[in-house]
Parts: C-alpha cells; structure tokens; sequence
C-alpha cells in the first residue's frame, strides 16, 4: 500500500473535499463586479484541482490494485485497508461492548465504484460552470457531496458505511433545492423524505446484525460463525432474517432505483441543474445496487437465493417500464429530453438488478460492469441535455431539429453518447448489456427474452431523439447565434469548458468498448468469489 | 427512655448533618435566590447585574456539584436520594440554566426598557431549584412540593413579556393546565397513600412486593399520578397546553422549558417507576421485574407512540416556527418514552443519553430562533424565507440543529436515536422502533420546510444581512460544535450516562 503525506489513500481520496471545502470557505467574495468574477473562477478552479487530485489518486489506486485478491467477505484480501479504533465503549449493561471502527479498504466490487467517482465528480466541475448563483455554497455542498458517495464506497464497517450514507442526503438536497429548476423545491424534499424512508429501515437492521454478531464490522456480519445463538438474526431463513433482506432491499431498491420505487428519479433528474444530475445518474444509482452487493447480499445469502425470482422479474420489469417511459416521451406532456433520459436511467439499471439476479460469472461482472457505463454514458447525456438547454433554455424534443448542421462537433459527441445507451458494438454499454444478457439468460431465460425488448424500445427512443433534435430542418427561431451579445457563447458550437467535460467520457467509453479489460478485470476474482458465498447460502438454505 | 430518646436526636442531628453537607448546590441555589432578590433592590436600573449574579449562582452550585464527593445515600430520612442518577439531571439543570441566562443576555424582546429583569432571573434560579429537588426526592409529597415550585416559577416566566397578548395567554393557559393536572396528580397520591399507608417510593415499593389485593385502585391512583408527570414532560394526551405556552413564552424560557422542565419530569418519573414498582432484590439485572401487575410497559409504550406520532403530525402544519418546535418536543418526548418502555439500565442509559444530545440541538434551535425574531420581529415560517443568504452563519447553524433534531449522521442526535432504537430493538420491540423510524421521516418534512425557507426561497433578495453582537456569534458555535463533535465521537457521552444511570433504592 502506497502512502500520500502518510495519510492511507483511501482516506486521503475521501477526506480531500474536507480540505478542499475548508479552502473554499476562506475565499472571499469579492466587492466589485471584477474581484467578484475573480472570485468565482477561483472556486471553481480550486474545486477542479480538488476533483482532480481525486482523480490522480483514483488512477494510482487502479495502478496499485491487485485483481487477484479476493475481498468480498475475506479481511485478508482486501486493498489499501486503514483499520482505527473509532468508538469503543465496554461493559454497558445492555449492549454490552460497542466497538465502531474507522474500516476501509476496497475489493473488484469497489475499486471501480471509487474509480467512477472520482472521474465523474472531476467532470461535473466542469459542467459546474453553468451555475449562475451562490457559487461558494454550491461548490462546498458539491465537493461534500463528493465526500459522502466517496466515503460509500470505501466503508466496510457498517456504521460507517451508514454515516455515509445519510451525509449525502442533505448536500444533495440543497443541491437540487437551490440551484435546481422550477419545481425543485418538491423534486429536493421527495428525494430528501424517499431516500430517508429506505435508509431508516437499514438502520434497524443495522442494529439488529450489531446485536446478533456484536460488531457493525461488515465482514464479520457475513461470517455465518460470527452469529451468536439465540439472536434476532441467527439461524437461517428465519423470518426476521427475511424480513431484514427485504428491509435492505427496498432501502437500496429505492436509491438505484427500481420499479416501484422510481418516482422521485424522473423529478429529481429533471429538476436539478446538470452537474447534479450528472452525479445522480452517475454515481448516486449505483450506491443502491452497490449496497446490495456490499451489504444485502453476502450477509443474507439465504435470502438471495428465496427472493432471486422476484429480484429478477422487478429488474426485467424496470427495463420495460423505464423504456416505455422514456418512449412516451416522445408523445405526450412536454416532450422532456431530461426527463427520457431519467426514465432511461430506470430502463438500464433494471439491466443491472437483471444480471445480478443470475447469479453467475457473467450476469454480475455485467451487472457491475453496467453500473460503470451507465455512469459514463448517462452523465454524458446530461451533460449533453445541459449543453443544449444553457443555450436555447428549453429542452423540448420537438422544438428543435436540424442541430447537426448548426453544431457539428456537439452532435459528434452527442452520438458516441446515444449510440453508446443504445448498445452499439464497440462502444462499452454493449459489452455490459451483452454480458448481463448472456449470464441472465443461462438463470431466467423467459424473462430475459422479454428483457431484450427493451434494447429495442431503448433504440427506439434514442434515434427517434436523435431524428428529432439534430435532423431535418433547424427551426426559424433558432437560426440566429444563440447569445446576440457574444458575452457567453461566442461560437454556435460547444464551448472549451463543455468539451473538457465530455471529451474524457467519450474517450472513456470508447475505450472500453474494446478494451473492457480495463475494468472487467478488476472486478472477476471478487465476482466469482460473492457468486460462491450466495450460492453456499442458497444450499444451506435447501434451495 | 431518656437516653433512647437522646440516642433518637443523636442520629436525627448526625442525619441531618449529613444530609445537609450533600445538599450544598440546592442550598447554593436558594442563596442565590434570596440574594438576586436583594441584588434586584439595589441594582434596579441595571438589567444584566442580576443575570451576571445568577450565573455565579450556578457557577458556584456546579462547583459544589463537582466537589461534593460521590454519594449514594438517603438523605432527610429517606425523603431524599442522593445518587448519581439524579446528579447527571442536575448537570443538565445547570448546563440549562447557564444557556438560558446566555440566550436572555441576547434576547430583544426581553431587554426592553421599561422592563426590570430581576425577577425574572430570580425565578429561573427558583425553577432550577424544583428541579434539583425533584429529580432527588424520593418521596410522593416532596415530589408534589417540587413540582409546584417549577410550576408556579414557569407560569410567571412564561407570562413575562405581559405586554404582548399572547404571552398573557400562554401563562393564563399553563396555569388552568398545570392546576388541573397538578389536582389529579395529588388525588393520586392520597389514594396511593390510602392504600399503601406510606408516601415514602420505598415503602411502596416494599408494600407492593407483598400486596395481593385488587389491582384496580393502585392502576387508578398510579394513573392519577402519572398525569402530573405526563403534563411535565408534554406527552400526548397531556400536551395541550405545549403549543400554546412555547409560542406565546419568551424563546428563552421556551428552550428551558423543552429542556429543563421535561428533563426534570422524566427524571422524576424514571424513578417513580424504578424505586417504586421495580423488584429491587434483581434491579441490576439485564431485565428488570415489576413488583405489582400494573403494565407500565404497556401504558408508557401507548404514551410513547401517541406523542411521537400526534406530535409530528400536528407538527406538519404549523407555520409559527416556536410552535412547530413546541410540537416538535412534544415528539421528542415520546422518542424519549421508547427508552423508557424498555424498562431496563439499557433503556435508561438510552433516554439519558438522548437527553444530553436534544438539550444541544433544542436549545440551539431556539436560540437561533430568538436570534432572528431579535431582527425580524416574527417567528412565522413565511418571513424565514431567504434567511440563510442574509445570515450564512445562523442558517448553517439552524440547519445543523434541524437535521440533528430528525437524527440524522453526523450529528449529536442521531447518536440519541441510535442509543434509543437500540435498546428497543433489543428488548424484542421492533414494531416500537419501526414507529420510531417511521416518524423520524415523518419530523423531516417539517424540519425541512424551516431550512427551505432559509435557503430554497428568495436566493436574490437583496436585504441587508441579519446584525448580532460577536458574543452572540461564539454561543451559535457553542451549540453548534458539541452538536457536531457528539455526532462523531461520543464515547465521553455513553461513558457518562453509563455511569450516572446507577440509582439508589436502599439496597
């Protein structure tokens, strides 16, 4: 394990914003329009510095990670660990011995969850730049936020793991409360009060395990020995045990989200400002399903292998439901390029719920693989979106046309995007869908056929979008420059800052459409390793 | 029979003694109090001298606190306990009465100029008295004595600002309800003392190990008593003076009633139900067992689950922030109730804990509260709206507060739930705790709409920024930064509740 200034890398990649949040506070605010303006790029820039140190140690890390090492359930197997004693109480009548610990340390699960947070919290700062108020709360909130979803992927102490877990919350809110669009006072508390009702049911439960194995350690939690007789959640197949998957499972169910718990997903997305959205679809859904497989899974693996059927068919139905959504886009409401992209985010993480739900090599390294690329390819179609609406401050699917001519480069990038959601060969969601669709289909072979509908739905809506906004014939009203002043867009075209944002996505997703290598292989060894474990528990459940 | 009765007044004055020398900070106390009155008669033009005296007062009762030795023992024949239970209420006391003499330094409402403020701090010095007593006393005409003293000190408190009408109201309104309650609470203990022929918790408690009579007039009586308990620590159905009285009080002496008072009612409580219905020969035990066949579990787990969910409700559509808050404390006492339900050191633990966080956030949320009526001259949720961008500090600060109300990490009060849940889920109650959580969501969409009016609304507004004294500023940081620092390491808390939750019961 490599060391930077002494401080563990892990520690260092997600106690960073702290520092960086500290900085921001001592900027001062400037009094006239030009110290103002200096002061404003200031936070900004500290903030891309921040993210991208981030970034830097992220790549080291992936430079330094081992794909050989297990993880998963097995202490000794895990990378860049830092172990300190937190809370240590003895002796108190009733909850005898609490012991909390600082646990980190990442296996295959996490080590590309950290390596698409770092990536994705560096370019969003780029597309920060269209935020036009209270410019030090938001990049503090921003550069917290990156905290919390860092810290997520890194815990493997539950209590941790749950501190975490609820930071994010309040950071976000404002995110979307203040900086967000018209109606983001409702879309903030619905994502604030769903997202809090989930995670207060992984709180009892949390108890619960801390009461039945005596530690919040979560590799100790899923050590069936560990569980000391005569407890809440000893034994197998128990019902509390049940009843305690099912609680972890809505409570992560609802952040990834699936089917029916994705209502606040279309207005939170919608409404709040891109970069935001960005790390909505690009990180933040990915801790549902990492939650998953982190906690729900190899703690209750019994439970896996009686519920797996259902897991399967909400994940086959998210994809119907989420493509459906996003093609009735096209007819009715407002005809929301935002919100078909939300709605598609419903569709492609039901991929996700599909392939863990087989249960074997290939469903779960595509699982894992398309929560990497959906947060690429996604965070670029928002940031496309963003693109478009900063500029004609609408985002109608019908009220443009013709776009290619007018910006070519931004249409360019903007089809490495689509075609990359649609599942083109070649580029890296392909990989992943094939993947997922492969190990689905050796598990659940009906479900799965109907599940490939939506790549056709997901076709649909997308070149249909694509047809719609940059083919045909550019309206009148958008025949002009976009800015007559020149002050904000001195070319028709996508500016410097938005391709500095997009350009290492595209590349990004490029490059693992052919080489998925990159990423696959980091993850195979504690792949096979969790299939194993919630196997061994189906058996001893005599299933 | 002379030198019996020599020997007899021999150990009344050796108890006496004794007695006295522990009693020292509520002799402290009462010092204080007659020499504020005196202070006040000198000094009548000044409005802060008698403030400064009564903080010495406290000042001086911690350090007789601190210095006295560790004692568990009877104190005035078994009248009163002196034990660490009730020292750790004690310190919360003080804590409280510090705060809430800080927070009337700041107070704009309170400071006027035709108004002298000697009585008032004399008062607040008279109401910590009552509690002392009464989270000691180990007697049921004691306990009734105390309640009255922290009764009719807050009734005049609450009414102190009497040329604003509701305030008028509010006091008028806590003294119908407290009379009321106070009458039922009294006919209680004349029926418990006619049945059991003693006042004394022990000699109940003694009784009732070897009572076989009918369970019917002792589940009355206790009934009847709990009222005057229930009324001290606002538990629904005996909250509906709450809102009234906290909206219409001066802020400070709101958050020393949402505290102090409660936390004197629960501390008078817990050990009404410890000394006097617990199976003293096993008390240290993990479980405790009752000595009578009334189902207090039941009766508190009713009350716990009525305040949490009719306080959070009610709370949802107030929009006078004090009252929301009032509201909101109504819950917080059956949050606190779920520790008590459990009925075991655990659970104790639990509520004394969550005690310690809520004095923290409820006293910093009113205080940023008055702060900005202090500016503004409202407490309405409407006129709340942009706040945050004309004061950083107090919006940050009342968010801090809020989310640490809902029992969010990393804050203070989510350590209180988690202690709380805990020892719930522990004593096998989860539908308890699955109640607790559910209205913790619940409490967010109230707190909720305080910071987004600070913050959400009116983000352009050009007003000018909220003005308050540097001293003012450091008591902000003074709540806020134990909020936060409990929030993340909280040994030193459950160390110190662990070690006060031993309560003294004769054996």
């Amino acid at each position: 394990m490599f060391t930077i200034f002494g401080i563990g890398p892990l520690t260092f990649i997600t106690f960073l914003p702290l520092l960086g949040m500290l900085i921001l506070l001592a900027i001062p605010s400037g009094k006239d329009e030009k110290t103002k303006e200096t002061s404003i790029n200031l936070l900004r820039w500290v903030t891309v510095g921040i993210t991208f140190i981030q970034l830097v140690v992220a790549l080291l890390i992936y430079a330094n990670f081992r794909t050989d090492l297990v993880g998963v359930n097995d202490p000794n197997s895990f990378q860049f660990v830092e172990k300190v004693k937190w809370i240590s109480v003895k002796g108190l009548p009733l909850f005898g011995d609490l012991n909390i610990e600082y646990f980190v340390g990442i296996d295959g699960l996490s080590a590309p969850m950290v390596l698409l947070t770092a990536l994705i919290c560096f370019v969003a700062t780029f597309s920060s730049w269209s935020i036009k108020k209270a410019h030090k709360g938001y990049f503090m909130m921003y550069l917290l936020l990156d905290l919390g979803m860092m810290g997520v992927f890194v815990a493997l102490d539950f209590f941790l793991f749950y501190v975490f877990w609820e930071l994010m919350l309040l950071p976000m809110y404002f995110l979307i409360g203040i900086w967000g669009g018209p109606r983001k006072e409702y879309a903030a508390i619905k994502f604030f009060i769903y997202t809090l009702f989930g995670s207060v049911f992984m709180l009892l439960v949390m108890i619960g395990l801390y009461f039945s194995v005596g530690s919040f350690n979560l590799l100790d939690m899923m050590n069936p020995a560990n569980f000391k007789p005569g407890e809440i959640f000893t034994g197998f197949q128990t019902t509390w045990r049940l009843v305690a998957f099912v609680a972890l499972f809505v409570g992560f169910a609802i952040k990834v989200p699936t089917v029916p718990f994705h209502t606040w997903l279309p207005d939170a997305h919608v409404e709040a400002p891109t970069p935001i959205s960005v790390i909505l679809a690009g990180i933040l859904l990915k801790m549902g399903t990492y939650g998953m497989l982190r906690v729900a899974w190899p703690i209750f693996p019994e439970a896996v292998a009686y519920f797996n059927n259902y897991i399967a068919f909400i994940g086959m139905v998210s994809i119907i439901y989420g493509a459906l959504c996003a093609l009735g886009q096209h007819k009715v409401g407002k005809r929301d390029l935002k919100k078909l992209i939300a709605y598609s985010s419903v569709s492609h993480m039901g991929y996700v719920m599909l392939g863990i739900s087989a249960l074997n090599s290939n469903g779960l390294t595509g699982a894992i693989f398309q929560m990497f690329n959906h947060g690429t390819i996604t965070a670029m179609l928002f940031m496309i979106v963003g693109v478009i609406y900063d500029r004609a401050h609408t985002r109608g699917l019908d009220e443009f046309g013709g776009l290619a001519n007018k910006m070519p480069v931004y249409t360019g990038i903007m089809a490495i995007a689509f075609f990359a959601a649609i599942g083109l060969p070649g580029l890296s969601g392909f990989i992943s869908e094939a993947l997922v669709f492969l190990g689905a289909f050796a598990t659940y072979p009906v479900l799965t056929v109907i599940s490939a509908l939506g790549v056709v739905l997901g076709a649909a809506y997308m070149l249909w979008a694509l047809q719609r906004m940059f083919f045909g014939k550019l309206p009148e009203r958008w025949s002009g420059p976009w800015d007559p002043t020149g002050k904000e867009y001195k070319h028709d075209d996508i500016n410097g800052i938005e391709l500095a944002a997009l350009v290492p996505l595209a590349i990004v997703v490029i490059f693992l459409g052919v080489f998925p290598g990159a990423v696959v292989n980091l993850m195979t060894s504690s792949v096979n390793h969790l299939i194993e474990i919630v196997k061994i528990g189906g058996q001893f459940a005599g299933m | 029979m002379d030198s019996l009765l020599s020997l007899f007044i021999g150990q009344y004055v050796a108890d006496l003694k004794r007695s006295l020398a522990l009693f020292a900070p509520e002799l402290v106390l009462a010092t204080a109090f007659v020499l504020l009155v005196i202070v006040d008669l000198i000094f009548q033009k000044s409005k802060y001298i008698t403030g400064v005296v009564a903080l010495l007062g406290f000042a001086v009762a911690t350090i007789f606190m601190i210095v006295s030795p560790a004692n568990t023992s009877f104190g005035f024949w078994q009248m009163y306990v002196f034990d660490p239970f009730s020292n750790f209420f004690k310190y919360i006391f003080l804590i409280s009465g510090f705060a809430v003499v800080l927070i009337s330094f700041f107070s704009n409402e309170l400071n006027k100029s035709d108004r002298t403020m000697g009585e008032y701090y004399t008062l607040i010095l008279g109401m910590t008295l009552g509690m002392f007593v009464i989270s000691s006393a180990g007697n049921l005409i004691l306990i009734y004595l105390a309640l009255e003293t922290m009764s009719l000190s807050s009734y005049v408190l609450a009414g102190y600002t009497k040329e604003i009408k509701r305030a008028s109201e509010a006091s008028l309104k806590y003294v119908i309800y407290g009379a009321l309650a106070s009458g039922l609470m009294i006919y209680g203990i004349s029926i418990l003392y006619g049945l059991t022929g003693t006042l004394s918790l022990f000699q109940i408690n003694a009784f009732l190990t070897q009572y076989q009579g009918p369970v019917f007039p002792l589940v009355v009586a206790s009934l009847l008593v709990l009222v005057g308990f229930g009324y001290k620590i606002s538990a629904v159905p005996f909250h509906f003076w709450t809102p009234d009285v906290y909206e219409g009080a001066p802020v400070a002496i709101t958050a020393y009633l949402s505290v102090a008072s409660k936390a004197a009612g629960f501390a008078v409580f817990m050990r009404f139900l410890k000394a006097g219905f617990i199976d003293p020969t096993n008390a240290s035990e993990q479980v405790w067992t009752m000595v009578s066949s009334i189902d207090w579990k039941f009766i508190v787990a009713v009350l716990s689950v009525l305040s949490m969910t009719i306080g959070n409700f009610v709370a949802l559509w107030q929009t006078n922030v004090k009252r929301m808050l009032a509201y909101s404390s109504i819950a917080h006492a059956g949050y606190m109730l779920m520790g008590v339900t459990v009925m075991t050191e655990g659970g104790y633990i639990a509520v004394m804990i969550y005690f310690f966080t809520y004095l923290l956030m409820n006293f910093g949320a009113f205080y940023v509260v008055q702060l900005i009526a202090n500016e503004i001259g409202s407490e309405e949720l409407e006129d709340y709206n942009g706040l945050g961008y004309r004061s950083p500090l107090l919006g940050t600060a009342m968010a801090i507060f809020l989310v640490s109300l809902t029992g969010l990490p990393p804050t203070a009060g989510f350590v209180g739930k988690l202690y709380i849940f805990q020892a719930v889920i522990n004593s096998n109650m989860i539908w308890l705790a699955v109640v607790g959580v559910l209205n913790s969501v619940v409490s967010l969409a109230y707190y909720a709409k305080v910071f987004r009016n600070m913050w959400l609304r009116g983000v352009d507004s050009n007003s000018a920024p909220l003005k308050y004294s540097i001293y003012a500023q450091l008591l902000v940081y003074a709540f806020v930064i134990p909020t936060l620092y409990y929030g993340i390491f909280w040994t030193p808390l459950v160390f110190w509740a662990k070690s006060s939750v031993m309560m003294f019961i004769g054996k």
